[in-house]
């Protein structure tokens, strides 16, 4: 027996866009580029995200959350699958989520193109609060996987920079 | 050995590494020289256990039996894990940890960056993401031997010892197996051998710049590719696996 699909592709989309990040509450999944398909299926749906980090602890809350909040908008059966392929970039980020993450306090991440890898004290990070860019790397490992920890000799606060991947 | 098998035993060696080189790092967590180095040293371990939770998953899909990454990582015996004996070795103290390191993701860098190119798509990648990954590892610990070699005469002397130390493990690294041959014919492994040139070159840069000798190649220790580790496997495993021997498939 064919179930009818009860939601169309476009409205579950259109429900998980209301997902946020649990790491980076003012971002959603989608704005950060973790979620990349829905495939209609028989009886449901199954939602292919990409994690940003491969160890990133926020993959299980947010697969936790994709199928709380189908189901509660009544689709029937919900898988979720972890995709690679392509490899998640902080590139797919648009300039709207990258002034979010600013005002959020996080340096947003610079395009890959203009980043050498093996000399990471030669980027310019401006400081999200006051803007100077006269700033100093204290460790390319912060708060989590994806952000580096810088400190600005401006206005002597320390913040976080979403490092470029 | 057919071409499922070496795909299984292939993977569970990328999958080893990552996972025995994540717990090893996990054993600095509250025990850092400084804070931003807890936080270095336990995030590196974090990305570590990612990639072994991928390429593990990747293995268990592969061997076809219903079983789970966990069930991997958790109910096999020691000679079935094929990580490089290097990654077993204990933490030692700071400098051992980062001589370790920068030996390590001096290999993992252009090993990944070879292995986004697999035709094997599950492992393309997940070696993309690893090669992001392994470069930011790579600089941390290139960076911490410059300080330590050109720091003080002990912080010199101790980098210096862990070099020498660790210095006939990395033969194993290069090791072409049954299962690297069976793969790289099929375009899914790396020649492993033209990596070494590209890896001694790497390292001897950090080294030089960091005023510390490198080590004559001399006898290698081997046997991981045959499941053959040293003493210390066994008490890891003891420890990592403790929870799902004495109480079969517990969950949170």
């Amino acid at each position: 027996m064919v179930i009818p699909a009860t939601h169309s592709k476009e409205e579950i989309f259109g429900l998980l866009a209301t997902i946020y990040d649990p790491e980076i509450p003012v971002v959603t999944i989608q704005e950060m580029g973790m979620l990349r398909d829905v495939i209609l299926t028989e009886t449901g749906c199954e939602v292919i995200i990409t994690p940003t980090y491969t160890g990133c602890p926020a993959m299980g809350i947010i697969e936790h959350d994709i199928i709380e909040l189908l189901k509660q908008n009544g689709v029937p059966e919900v898988r979720v699958t972890t995709s690679y392929s392509p490899s998640w970039t902080t590139d797919w980020m648009t300039s709207e989520t990258k002034e979010k993450l600013k005002n959020y306090g996080i340096a947003a991440p610079i395009h890959s193109s203009c980043v050498n890898w093996l000399q990471p004290k030669s980027l310019a990070i401006s400081c999200p609060r006051c803007n100077s860019s006269d700033t100093t790397l204290i460790s390319q490992f912060g708060s989590t996987a994806c952000k580096a920890l810088y400190s600005c000799n401006s206005c002597k606060e320390p913040f976080d920079y979403f490092k470029c991947h | 050995m057919t071409p499922q098998e070496a795909l299984f035993k292939y993977t569970l060696r990328l999958g080893d590494n990552a996972l025995i080189q994540g717990h090893r790092l996990s054993e600095w967590c509250s025990k850092g020289p400084i804070l931003e180095e807890d936080l270095a040293l336990t995030n590196i371990a974090l990305d570590n256990i990612g990639l072994a939770q991928a390429f593990l998953k990747y293995a268990a899909d592969i061997e076809g039996k219903g079983k789970t990454e966990d069930d991997l990582a958790y109910k096999r015996p020691e000679r079935q894990f094929y990580n490089h004996q290097i990654t077993e070795l204990p933490i030692g103290d700071f400098a051992v940890t980062i001589a370790k390191q920068l030996l390590i993701s001096a290999f993992e860098v252009p090993l990944f960056s070879a292995l986004s190119h697999s035709t094997d798509e599950t492992i393309a990648g997940i070696a993309a993401k690893g090669v992001k990954e392994s470069r930011y590892h790579f600089v941390h610990s290139r960076d911490w031997c410059y300080r330590l070699g050109e720091g003080t005469e002990l912080s010199h002397s101790k980098l210096q010892q862990a070099i020498h130390d660790l210095w006939a493990y990395t033969g194993e690294l290069f090791e072409m197996a049954e299962e690297d041959t069976i793969l790289l014919v099929a375009g899914i492994a790396v020649d492993l051998e033209e990596l070494r040139p590209l890896w001694k070159e790497t390292v001897a840069t950090v080294l030089t710049e960091a005023t510390i000798q490198i080590p004559e190649d001399g006898t290698m220790h081997t046997g991981s590719r045959n499941g053959v580790h040293t003493e210390h496997l066994g008490h890891i495993l003891a420890e990592m696996q403790y929870l799902q021997r004495a109480y079969p498939d517990a969950t949170w």
